[in-house]
């Protein structure tokens, strides 16, 4: 797919996504917003995933990012929400931009207990933190946009609008960067790092702005969560928050940007229903809807229709078109 | 004149097995350098250490001049020595001609762009140039995983050359490639190389091919070297022929 068209297909979805907006009932207007929001974060983890680490610290970045906006209300009134998202994203990106070089030292399940380590050290910093109101959180009130208060309905909507619009820009860039020449070579080091440190090229220093990138959008994905729920807690940054990052990731597979928000909506739809049917044993449907994934889609949602592709590629396109381009499809 | 490569005094010990010991070798530019010898040898590790992978107990390595121990082995690269494996280094899931735009991109001087796509800027043109010096493009658009062995180590060598190093190290380049396609692919190296790099080391251990193609043999034993000269001479020293080549002395 050419950089036109994945441009092109952004601007209408996203377009498509503000119009049927317009149609959806509160709730699940509200549950698009959410899938959006967490979608984010887990769209990061994909871009490391490309490199062959997973991590399974990403909360670490949606709490900064969350924390970063919910103080920035409370403590110095800023209500904007178009600033308070870039400023959340900056916070964690920050945060990323430090943890990303250590990080980046490590390899395989190294990596993945240490970004998961990290992220619940912060963990148990916010939950004996009274000053950020403990185990309990805090609320914020409704946020601004170029001054008009996002209240009732017309709020709701801007909020979902808000969530779309940033997340579809993320993801047309992901796109874009999954493209890219460093696109390219951080496929290379899933396959080979060796061979990229012998080419001269900087596995460490590309994994580590891979990591940065993906806390930016952890950061975002916070962000917007707290936006929409007025809410936050320690629980953003536990484990089972980033474990259900991963699990968007793995359920939309390494091979589609926008499988990451399809997965997510699936999440959060399996999620509420069970939580409505089974109340008691939602996580139980959860598994089970996992397990069905792993048996059937072994490849996740964003395989669907690849499959063949993936495999063989066509005469005349060569598989780097096809592997470095698959995430814009 | 300052030798391309140089080494001193190299040492190198894994426990009680020494694999380098007190190794002193200029190699001068323009050089055709093979390094013979039997398995556990040294060879191998004289070409790790020179490339960064291992690093020496004691001694020097200097590329121009300029003392390179100690380097990351991608910082060795930037400096002008680029290597082959004895097991081709491969992304195996990707086809040869994303290998080759990773290994042209990861040459550029100006950085990896996360924004320009990979066959922009003249990056395929390089790639399709060099495929074609060795007689591979014809395999640009198959998955790596696909390819027969032979081609995998000319791939792997011209992903080598598209820094255009200052001092080429192959390991071993004809093992794994059938006897009737050795010498044809070691042609299709050597016109190749020629074009872009002019010092060349490689580890060999078939004899007609190092006769055919070294300007100078250097036979490793236990981690020393035991001969160092022309290829008539050096295969024909009794050492050699006792620890290396295994023919009656």
């Amino acid at each position: 797919m050419s950089r036109t068209a994945i441009s092109v297909g952004a601007v209408g979805v996203i377009g498509a996504l503000l119009a049927i907006g317009a149609l959806l009932p509160s709730w699940l207007l509200f549950l698009v917003t959410m899938a959006a929001s967490h979608g984010v974060v887990s769209l990061g983890i994909l871009l490391i995933m490309r490199g062959g680490l997973v991590s399974f610290g990403q909360g670490l970045f949606f709490a900064v990012g969350g924390y970063a906006v919910a103080l920035t209300v409370n403590r110095w009134g800023a209500t904007d929400a178009l600033v308070l998202v870039g400023l959340g994203g900056a916070a964690a990106g920050l945060v990323g931009a430090i943890t990303g070089p250590l990080l980046a030292r490590y390899s395989g399940i190294f990596f993945g207990m240490l970004s998961l380590a990290l992220s619940m050290v912060l963990y148990g910093i916010l939950v004996k933190s009274t000053a950020l109101g403990g185990s309990d959180g805090f609320n914020i009130p409704r946020p601004t946009i170029l001054g008009w208060r996002l209240e009732g309905a017309s709020g709701d909507y801007a909020l979902y609008a808000l969530a779309v619009v940033v997340t579809g820009v993320a993801a047309w860039l992901c796109a874009i960067y999954t493209r890219s020449v460093r696109g390219l070579v951080t496929l290379a080091i899933q396959a080979n790092p060796l061979r990229v440190e012998y080419l001269g090229a900087s596995v460490r220093g590309i994994m580590a702005l891979n990591f940065a990138l993906a806390a930016v959008l952890g950061g975002v994905g916070g962000a917007l969560t707290v936006l929409a729920l007025g809410h936050i807690e320690p629980t953003f940054a536990y484990w089972t928050q980033s474990g259900e990052f991963v699990f968007v990731a793995i359920l939309a597979g390494p091979r589609s940007v926008s499988a990451i928000f399809a997965a997510s909506l699936v999440l959060e739809l399996v999620r509420s229903f069970s939580n409505l049917y089974f109340p008691n044993t939602w996580q139980l449907a959860l598994g089970v809807f996992l397990l069905a994934v792993i048996l059937f889609l072994p490849g996740g949602i964003g395989s669907l229709g690849q499959a063949r592709i993936w495999r063989r590629p066509t005469k005349g396109r060569d598989l780097a078109a096809l592997r470095a381009g698959e995430a814009a499809e | 004149m300052t030798p391309v490569l140089a080494t001193r005094g190299l040492d190198k010990a894994f426990g009680a097995v020494v694999a380098a010991a007190g190794i002193d070798i200029d190699v001068p530019a323009g050089q055709r350098v093979s390094l013979i010898g039997s398995n556990g040898a040294g060879k191998t590790t004289f070409v790790n250490m020179v490339t960064g992978y291992l690093k020496p107990d004691r001694g020097t390595i200097a590329l121009d001049g300029e003392n390179i121990v100690g380097l990351a082995p991608r910082m060795i690269v930037r400096r002008g020595i680029c290597r082959s494996f004895q097991i081709p280094q491969l992304c195996v899931e990707l086809t040869a001609m994303a290998n080759m735009l990773v290994a042209c991109a990861a040459a550029e001087a100006s950085g990896l762009s996360s924004w320009r796509a990979p066959d922009d800027d003249g990056r395929r043109e390089r790639a399709e140039g060099l495929l074609e010096r060795f007689g591979l493009q014809r395999y640009g658009d198959r998955p790596v995983s696909e390819l027969p062995g032979g081609v995998r180590k000319l791939l792997d060598i011209a992903m080598a050359l598209t820094r255009k190093p200052r001092l080429l190290l192959l390991d071993e380049p004809t093992s794994g490639v059938s006897a009737e396609e050795k010498f044809p692919a070691m042609d299709r190296v050597m016109e190749a190389v020629a074009g872009e790099a002019a010092t060349m080391v490689f580890v060999e251990h078939d004899m007609d091919i190092v006769s055919a193609y070294a300007d100078r043999v250097i036979a490793f034993y236990a981690g020393r070297v035991i001969a160092d000269g022309v290829p008539a001479e050096v295969l024909r020293d009794a050492d050699v022929r006792r620890y290396v080549t295994g023919a009656a002395a």
